[in-house]
């Protein structure tokens, strides 16, 4: 019984859903905001990427508040994993030599690629939060393959809060000098070379550092406790 | 056209895999499937920029942290 009765909601709730979003067109712009970032994004942010451009330019305040929410969550982590207690040693058995001698070739290369992410964010696709997570699987690669290698924690805290510090500063240059919190204050450049688009390029950098350093540290405090 | 459509299936199946296997490693594994798939689609819908972000977090750091999860509780559901 309470397996049909289950059934027609379902059916119910389906055929809302599926009602509603008949409605609604799909792959049709219909904003008039969204042809106005494709059509002068470039020319107001110096960004060829116009995802950039709309994320750290038009929305930056929601950028920072898109960090802090990361920000939170990690600290969220590190003080559900400071109640549980150590576990006693365990038998860490030694990885063998090709396992390990792959990770060290592979781990540089991982870190080159994520910098080059968040390097070029203004240009090619990615950005600052790509970057960061895929320098974080690098260090994951490391802790999987190297057991006994551990990052340095106060220089992953110290890494943290300074690029939000410098997120912050930016913010608070651009509302001194402009009038408006995290106001594009340098100069636009020429599109399409990498010293271009102002303040853009120095928030990926710092958002790379900052994402790849908290994901890093739950990492580090997972596999620590575990 | 036709590889999309494989792709979207796949996406389905391993997604209904993911809730009904019983050992969970396995569904870990066919979630990362989901979320492989989905990085695919997202940038043959133009839309690189969310796909990198679904292939390093999605298939990467998620796997790595539930296996972890796994490792210190039952590996059975």
């Amino acid at each position: 019984m309470r397996k049909i009765i289950s059934f027609i909601l379902l059916v119910i709730v389906a055929l809302g859903i599926g009602l509603s979003l008949r409605k609604i067109p799909f792959a049709v712009p219909k904003t008039k905001v969204g042809t106005y970032y494709i059509d002068k994004g470039i020319d107001q942010t110096g960004a060829v990427n116009i995802v950039t451009s709309i994320v750290l330019n038009y929305r930056g305040f929601d950028t920072l508040g898109e960090v802090t929410v990361l920000f939170i969550a990690a600290l969220g982590v590190g003080v559900v994993l400071a109640t549980i207690e150590k576990k006693t040693k365990r038998e860490i058995m030694p990885s063998s030599l090709v396992l390990s001698t792959g990770c060290k070739f592979f781990f540089p290369l991982i870190l080159l690629l994520g910098t080059y992410v968040f390097l070029h964010g203004h240009l090619t696709p990615g950005g600052g939060f790509q970057g960061g997570a895929i320098i974080a699987s690098g260090f994951l690669l490391i802790y999987l393959g190297c057991p006994g290698k551990r990052i340095n924690e106060r220089g992953l805290k110290a890494t943290e809060s300074l690029a939000g510090l410098i997120f912050v500063i930016i913010g608070f240059l651009g509302l001194a000098i402009g009038g408006y919190f995290l106001l594009n204050f340098l100069p636009k450049g020429i599109p399409n070379t990498l010293l271009s688009a102002g303040i853009i390029p120095i928030i990926y950098i710092v958002i790379g550092f900052k994402v790849g350093a908290e994901l890093a540290g739950i990492i580090d405090g997972l596999m620590e406790k575990s | 056209m036709i590889f999309v459509f494989f792709l979207t299936v796949l996406m389905l199946v391993s997604a209904i895999a993911a809730s009904v296997f019983k050992d969970l490693i396995n569904a870990v594994i066919a979630m990362a499937l989901v979320s492989l798939v989905a990085a695919i689609l997202f940038y043959f819908l133009q839309a690189p920029d969310v796909a990198m972000a679904e292939a390093s977090i999605g298939v990467a750091l998620v796997t790595a942290i539930f296996v972890i999860a796994i490792r210190r509780t039952k590996r059975e559901e």
